[in-house]
Parts: structure tokens; sequence; C-alpha cells
């Protein structure tokens, strides 16, 4: 028998009781969604038992692009396995640069430059806004609003374009450095983003012209789907679909990391807690990370913008040509990297779909001995279930639209 | 300033002194037959473009790949803003993405491929219509990229690919190119399909019996041999 017939016929699936009142005429049907299906947002796959159109039970069955990084991030040295940690949460690249370089400094007792921790929060906002964007696209499509997938994709090349400038890359663009950030925002970055903060309220002001009085959009997503906020606290629920529900638990007010003490931005929640609040807590996130961002380009400090010491830094690149130290610290660094004494952290922030942790155990050498990511994709997946029972099934597509699962998250 | 006014058009000298009525009437007249020997010959030389079928086909498909909506990881997200706005991929005929593989007839491997994914893959590669073509788009489906590791096979191990694309993730516009390459690929060498390149004549998917003649269930897949193009 080969691997992968093993693997199809060891899942089970749970149990449906029917109940009394039912015609016992009818059959329950069990449907395979995925693991190629356009509406799964990504390679999710999910076998939903129906009653009817009545959706009675649902499993998701992932692992379809696991791709190893935790084991791959134990192989390399610290710096080295930024990179592959970006690609787990492939719309929250900036955010898993930070968990795990925030626990690295954690680690070490790095201290972070306040410009650089200013440029980081710059960046992790506009990636917050990019990946609503992303999510505001497609989870539109799938209510059938073409055009709004347009407009969200025109935002985000803008924003992908403040990106590049300061990277040189669009998606997965390592700026973060254990320590602070690899290079300070080029002339004419300042520029683009206060045209860019300018524009987008008005942007998401029109987004919201266009679909929150739209009857078709009203009828997928009002009412549709809610969880109690006891439930989501019971599945270890975190971000939008926590808020959604009316708990305004968020880490960068909760317990504040990377100067977001600084900065006078408010937590959007919702009342209801179905797919309407789940949209709507997003859209106002949009707004207050502009918020956010125009006061650290405000109040950018002066300085530098990677920590100074030289055993966790690369030396700047003209030090190499005069300085001995500078090129032994660079030679060590590069070939080798730096060591960290030994000891774990958990380091958890807000990435845009919930808490998203890194921990990192290390064993005193230059590389981590476990990574691991508590991913919120993954722990917020487990909703489907709860929140879509006895719904239609059509309102399991907006209802995982909505939940905005990211796959390369959750397989890792 | 001084204004000169000229006849738009062919510009030749002697192109220019055949007035336009002067050709419609010659048409006509060719129309009618009563254009005869020289005057035929040279109007034919003219006015007649020849080709072959298979150019025209080939011409045909290349415009109009359907590719399948088929998203893996990050690269997804690069394939779905070619459709977006600034690149807008529409411009060339490729934007008709399609959520059925019986409808496409180009599959862009967007992402990381798992162990667990190759099969799934390979089977909705096998489930699209001859001909088609596939992309590898971006390191890991190429060459697993910056993930050498247990987890990742690269395409070329499971299915026939036409084109690669490099980057982690390739910028739209790379990805693009690669289309365009391939439109490039399809125009000029069409007999030069995956099943010559990787010399797999005879392995089309077949059910056991069909291509009996007295078996008239035979499945929808071309019989060998009968793959003009593919």
């Amino acid at each position: 028998m080969s691997t992968y017939r093993e693997m199809e016929e060891s899942i089970t699936m749970a149990p449906v009781e029917r109940l009394e009142s039912d015609d016992q005429e009818q059959e329950l049907l069990t449907l395979n969604m995925g693991p190629h299906h356009p509406a799964t947002h990504g390679v999710l796959r999910l076998l939903v038992t129906l009653d009817g159109e009545v959706v009675r039970d649902l499993k998701p069955i992932i692992g379809y692009v696991h791709t190893g990084i935790e084991k791959t991030a134990e192989d390399k040295s610290y710096w080295k396995a930024i990179p592959v940690v970006e690609r787990m949460d492939y719309l929250a690249y900036y955010f898993n640069a930070y968990a795990f370089c925030g626990a690295t400094e954690t680690l070490l007792g790095v201290d972070v430059p306040p410009r650089a921790q200013y440029l980081r929060v710059i960046h992790m906002e506009l990636n917050r806004i990019m990946s609503h964007l992303v999510w505001l696209g497609t989870s539109a499509l799938d209510l059938g609003a073409m055009s709004m997938f347009w407009y969200c994709f025109r935002e985000r090349e803008t924003i992908l374009d403040l990106f590049e400038q300061s990277s040189g890359q669009r998606m997965h663009t390592r700026y973060f450095q254990v320590g602070g950030v690899i290079e300070d925002i080029p002339h004419g970055f300042e520029e683009k983003l206060r045209q860019f903060t300018a524009l987008m309220p008005k942007r998401v002001g029109q987004y919201r012209d266009l679909l929150h009085r739209n009857e078709i959009v009203l009828q997928r997503l009002r009412g549709v789907c809610p969880l109690s906020e006891e439930k989501l606290l019971e599945l270890g629920i975190t971000g939008p679909l926590l808020r959604a529900a009316g708990n305004p638990w968020d880490l960068r007010k909760a317990m504040p990391y990377c100067s977001y003490g600084d900065f006078d931005f408010k937590i959007p929640v919702g009342t209801q807690g179905d797919n309407y609040d789940r949209y709507a807590v997003r859209m106002a996130e949009m707004e207050q990370s502009v918020r956010i961002i125009d006061q650290a380009m405000d109040g950018l400090p002066e300085g530098p913008f990677i920590t100074t010491d030289r055993k966790v830094a690369l030396p700047p690149r003209h030090e190499l040509a005069t300085s001995m130290e500078a090129l032994i610290h660079h030679f060590k660094l590069v070939t080798e990297g730096f060591r960290v004494p030994p000891g774990e952290v958990y380091f958890p922030i807000e990435s845009p779909r919930g808490e998203l942790g890194c921990f990192v155990r290390s064993d005193g050498s230059s590389k981590p001995a476990r990574v691991h990511m508590r991913d919120p994709s993954f722990v917020n997946l487990q909703a489907t279930a709860p929140m879509t029972e006895g719904s239609y099934i059509a309102d399991l597509i907006a209802t995982l639209a909505m939940l905005d699962p990211v796959l390369g998250g959750i397989d890792r | 300033m001084e204004v000169i006014r000229q006849k738009v058009g062919p510009s030749s000298a002697d192109e220019s002194s055949e007035d336009f009525r002067v050709r419609q009437l010659r048409a006509r007249d060719m129309l009618r037959g009563d254009l005869e020997g020289q005057a035929l010959e040279q109007y034919v030389e003219e006015r007649v473009l020849t080709t072959t079928l298979d150019k025209a086909v080939s011409w045909a498909r290349s415009n109009a790949l359907f590719p399948a909506t088929f998203g893996l990881a990050c690269c997804a997200i690069e394939m779905m803003s070619i459709v977006a706005a600034r690149v807008d991929v529409a411009r060339f005929g490729f934007e008709a993405f399609r959520a059925s593989p019986r409808q496409a007839d180009l599959l862009i491997l967007s992402g990381r491929v798992s162990i667990k994914m190759a099969p799934i893959v390979r089977r909705i590669y096998d489930q699209m219509l001859e001909p088609k073509w596939a992309i590898a788009m971006g390191a890991c489906s190429s060459s697993m990229g910056v993930f050498n590791n247990y987890a990742i096979v690269p395409a070329d191990k499971f299915m026939p690919v036409d084109v690669h694309v490099p980057g982690c993730p390739p910028r739209p516009e790379a990805l693009m190119h690669g289309i365009l390459k391939l439109r490039k690929m399809i125009q000029e060498d069409p007999d030069i399909g995956w099943r010559d390149g990787y010399h797999a004549r005879g392995t089309e998917e077949i059910a056991e019996g069909a291509g009996e003649a007295d078996n008239p269930t035979a499945v929808n897949v071309f019989l060998p041999g009968d793959t003009a193009g593919a």
C-alpha cells in the first residue's frame, strides 16, 4: 500500500449523530473540499459532512504545504534562520521575522536602538495593512465582489513599493536583523510613505462605501456563523476573530513591545462576533495602523538603526578597510554567527491574524536548539467547525474567508 | 511653422502611385474571376499570406492560455498580482484563470510543493486536457529553494515543466516574462511538447483495453500518436 493511500485511509470522520426529528430517508453526504479549491485560500482540505445543504461536521486536513521550516531553522545559525522563518506566514513576513529576532534578542539581552524600533513599527504596520488588503480582496472575491480585488491590490502594490525601497525586495524582505534593521530608510521613503498614509484612510472609506451597505455582502455576513467570546477563548483564538466578539485583547496594548506604548491608537472591537464584525474589525484596524505609522514617522528618533554591539551586528562596510577588529567581527559573524547564551524564551507579538509567538531554545551554540512558532492561523483554524456547524455550505465559504487562514503559517 | 500634408499609408513611391481605388477595383476583379495570367499571379503573390495549419493553431493556442487557479504558497500572492491592475496580464490574454483543471491548459506551480502535495499536483496536471503546459514559479518548485530539506520536492521530479521562473518569490513581471517565454516556445516549436522532451511517448493515460477497435468505450484522452502538437 502506498504511503499516500495509507495517509488517506487514516483519516477518520467524526460520527455525526442524526437528530430524532430528522427525516431518516435522507443520507448524509461527505464532501471533500480541497486541497485544490479556489475558496480555501491555499491548500486547505476540508472534509465536510452535509445534511442537504447544512454543514453537520467539518474536519480540516492540513499539512499540504508542510515545509519543515522549524527543523530547517535548527540547522542554521541565528541570523541565517531569519529568511527561513519569514516564509511561514507569507502575508506577515515582517511579523515572523520580528517574533524570531525578538526572541533571539531577549536571549542575548541586546538593546534595540529606538530608531530601529520605530522603523520596525512602521514596517510591521504597513505589513498589517498589506495583509488585510489581500484578505479583503480575496474574501470579497469569494463573496462575488470582483472589483474589490483590483482596488485592494492597487494599494498593496503601493505598500510593496515602499518595502522594495527600504529593503530591495517586495516579499520576504529580511529587513529585520537581530539587534535592529539591516539599513536605514532611504531618501524619498518618507515622502512616499506620507503620500500613502494620507491616501489610505480615504481608500478604506471607499472600500466601506462599496461593501458595507451592499445587500449581498450584508446577507452573506451579518449574523452569519457567530461564536461567543467564551467559546473563542476556550479554543485559544486570538486576533481579529476574538476582538470581533468584543474582547479587546491585543498584545500591542496588553503587553507593549517594540515601543508600541509610545503610540496612541485604538483597538477596534465588535459586538456580535459574527462574520460582519470580523470584517468590520479588520477594516477599522487598517485605519488604526495608518495612525500608528504616521505617529512613528513623526517621532522617528535619530540614532543608529542597528545595535552597536559588534558581537551581534555586522560592522559598517567602510570599517572593514581600516579596522582589523571590524574585520575579525565580520569574519566571525559571517562564518559562525553569534553564540547565544543557553536558555529558552517565548516571544509573542500581535500579527494580523492574532498572537504570533516564537519559542526559541538555545544550548549555547550559534544555532538554535529548537525553534517553534505558535502561529495564529493554526489555532484559529480550530474555530471553523464550531462556527459553521448548522449553517449552510455557502456560509462556510464566507466564514472561511473571514477567518483568514494562511496555510503557510498553519503547516510551516 | 510649416505644415506638410501627406497621405497616410504605404509611403514608398511606387506603392503610393497606386491609388487605393485602383487596388480596390483589382481585388473586385480577382473575386469575380476577371483577373488572369500574369496579373493574377502577381496579385496572389502580393496579397495572400500562406501558413500551415499547425502554425495557425499554435499561434491561437499560445495567445489564449488559461492558467489553472492553483495557489500553493507565497508565490500564489504574486501570481494573483499579475492579474491585478499594475502588471495586468490581460494585455496578453492570459487573465482567464480557471478553477477546474479540465478547463485550464497552463499549470503555474506557485510555491513550494511538499511531498504530501506532490501526488495531488500530479493528479491535477494529469486531469488537464492536452495540449498543456506547466510553469514552475519560484525557487521552491524549481530547485527546493532555501528549504533544502525533507519536506519539499522540486516539480521536475514528478511532472514535466516547460518554464522555470526564478525568484523567491519572483516579481509579477518575472512571471509574466515566463509566460511570454512560454508563448514564444509554443509559437516557434509546437512539436517539442513535454512528451518529446521527456521521451514520454506511450505513457498516455489510457484505460485498459482502450484503443482496441471493438471497444467503443474509449476514454477521453488521445490515443498514442494522435497528440499532434502536444
